[in-house]
């Protein structure tokens, strides 16, 4: 058998498998990325509810983030996967559709990333708003701005400058995360070089270039989010 | 709600509890045990060593231990070298491979931990204890490490929480953990809620006890900081 080699593999010939690790590393991407959103629009309004919530919501909203941190992100991603798939197959069914229908995935495993993110992405809003200053909020409500606008201007920017580090720690995570949700069948960068290495025999290679290249994602964003961090933080003086 | 189900499935889960148990705890002493010597690499101050430990860390921080995992058991078998030596007969099992990847992985978190750890402690207080002529070994056993041990404490009861999630993935190179055998039962009878519902408590019931312990071990290590005993109120009239 004629073994393709190392530079074979990353080549972008007909031959070479570059552009489906590409490929795969985009889709990565894609799934890191909605995650990502998910979890933060979850963590804001469960930061809300820890904050200014009342009891029950308190009580809900200590649950989620318990539970979501303390089991397996895999666990969660089975749920998402096999959980949803049966439960719009009930839905089929009702409107008479026939058999199994599987959901997607990419949504499944984006949902599951995104509602463990959420947990976390909960504890950074939450830390960060209680480092916004009491006076710049009893300022805003003495100019009489309105909830809404108070969110806006002031509690939002602030609150976001000192939750960047924190969420960027939220987003290598993810990213590494994202790996998992390679077992519902998503073709992202892991679930790749599965395929590459089943079809050639050099799993060692396949597997070596995609930890590559997720590090070069994690350090090609961390270098973005300092970046971010310097934007977001102008007008702090640091000593 | 069928109770039935849920107790069998919880009987079924129980009997993979060891296993997860065995690979988090494994993976923990031995991962501890690189760490510590990744940290003393980092602060040596000799350069090619500091850097090696530097780019460890930062690949396996840096890669999703799912890949590292693959590397490990499906990568490793692809060179005959390996494969004839000695180690073959560890490197083809799923479980060494599983221990292997989890300890390479968490070494590199804990070595970070332990690291800001040692660099926490006061400078005043190395400087007191030379100045009373304590040995460099003595100090580190007398001073250096009771303080770095009451640092890093908190950080490192969170990284024992994600090594017992992580053993999860040993389940997808075939190990029957809680996961792996969650996921069995999953297959076979399609009650995903229900089986997800008896796994997760089992995990956050571990994961409960452990940080309930960490926090019995931070509690003991520092007295100085519990609050006086209040005054018993008998003694308190007694006294008026």
């Amino acid at each position: 058998m004629n073994e393709p080699g190392f530079l074979d593999i990353i080549s972008f010939g007909p031959t070479g498998w570059g552009q489906a690790l590409l490929a795969g590393a985009l889709m990565t991407l894609a799934v890191a990325v909605t995650g990502f959103a998910v979890g933060g629009v979850i963590g804001v309004f469960v930061a809300w509810a820890k904050i200014s919530g009342g009891r029950v919501l308190r009580v809900l909203a200590d649950g989620y983030t318990t539970i979501l941190r303390g089991i397996p992100e895999l666990l969660v991603i089975y749920l998402f996967y096999f959980g949803g798939s049966a439960l719009v197959t009930a839905i089929g069914k009702y409107f008479g559709a026939e058999g199994f229908i599987g959901l997607p995935g990419f949504l499944a495993g984006s949902l599951a990333v995104g509602v463990t993110s959420g947990a976390f992405h909960t504890e950074v809003f939450r830390g960060a708003f209680r480092a916004v200053s009491k006076g710049e909020l009893e300022a805003a409500v003495a100019c009489g701005m309105s909830p809404w606008l108070r969110f806006r201007r002031i509690i939002a920017p602030l609150t976001l400058r000192h939750a960047l580090p924190g969420l960027g720690n939220v987003w290598q995570v993810v990213l590494k995360e994202s790996a998992l949700v390679s077992v519902t069948g998503v073709v992202e960068l892991l679930r790749q070089a599965q395929i590459g290495s089943g079809s050639t025999g050099l799993p060692f290679d396949f597997f070596l270039i995609a930890g590559a290249l997720y590090l070069a994602i994690s350090t090609f964003s961390g270098f973005v989010l300092r970046i971010g961090e310097r934007r977001l933080s102008r007008g702090v003086r640091r000593g | 709600m069928d109770w039935n189900f849920l107790s069998e499935t919880f009987l079924k889960l129980i009997g993979a509890i060891p296993l997860t148990l065995e690979l988090g705890a494994l993976a923990m002493v031995l991962g501890t045990m690189l760490a510590t010597c990744l940290a003393l690499m980092r602060l040596s101050g000799i350069r090619p060593l500091d850097g090696l430990a530097r780019l460890y860390i930062f690949v396996f921080r840096g890669t999703p231990l799912l890949v590292q995992i693959f590397l490990i058991y499906y990568g490793l078998g692809q060179f005959p070298a390996i494969r004839h030596s000695f180690l073959w007969s560890f490197l083809r099992e799923p479980y060494w491979c599983a221990i292997l990847a989890l300890t390479l992985n968490t070494g590199a978190y804990v070595a970070e931990i332990i690291r800001g750890g040692l660099m926490a402690v006061p400078n005043g207080q190395i400087e007191a204890a030379r100045a009373c002529g304590m040995s460099p070994l003595l100090m580190f056993r007398r001073i250096v490490m009771p303080l770095a041990i009451r640092q890093a404490l908190p950080a490192y009861g969170n990284e024992v929480i994600a090594i017992v999630k992580a053993t999860s993935l040993a389940s997808i190179i075939t190990l029957m953990e809680v996961t792996g055998v969650a996921a069995t039962v999953i297959a076979e009878t399609y009650r995903t809620v229900e089986v997800f519902v008896v796994a997760g408590a089992i995990y956050l019931a571990i994961n409960f006890l452990l940080t309930r312990l960490i926090m019995l071990a931070e509690y003991w290590l520092t007295p100085y900081l519990r609050q006086p005993p209040a005054p018993l109120l008998v003694s308190a009239k007694g006294e008026a």
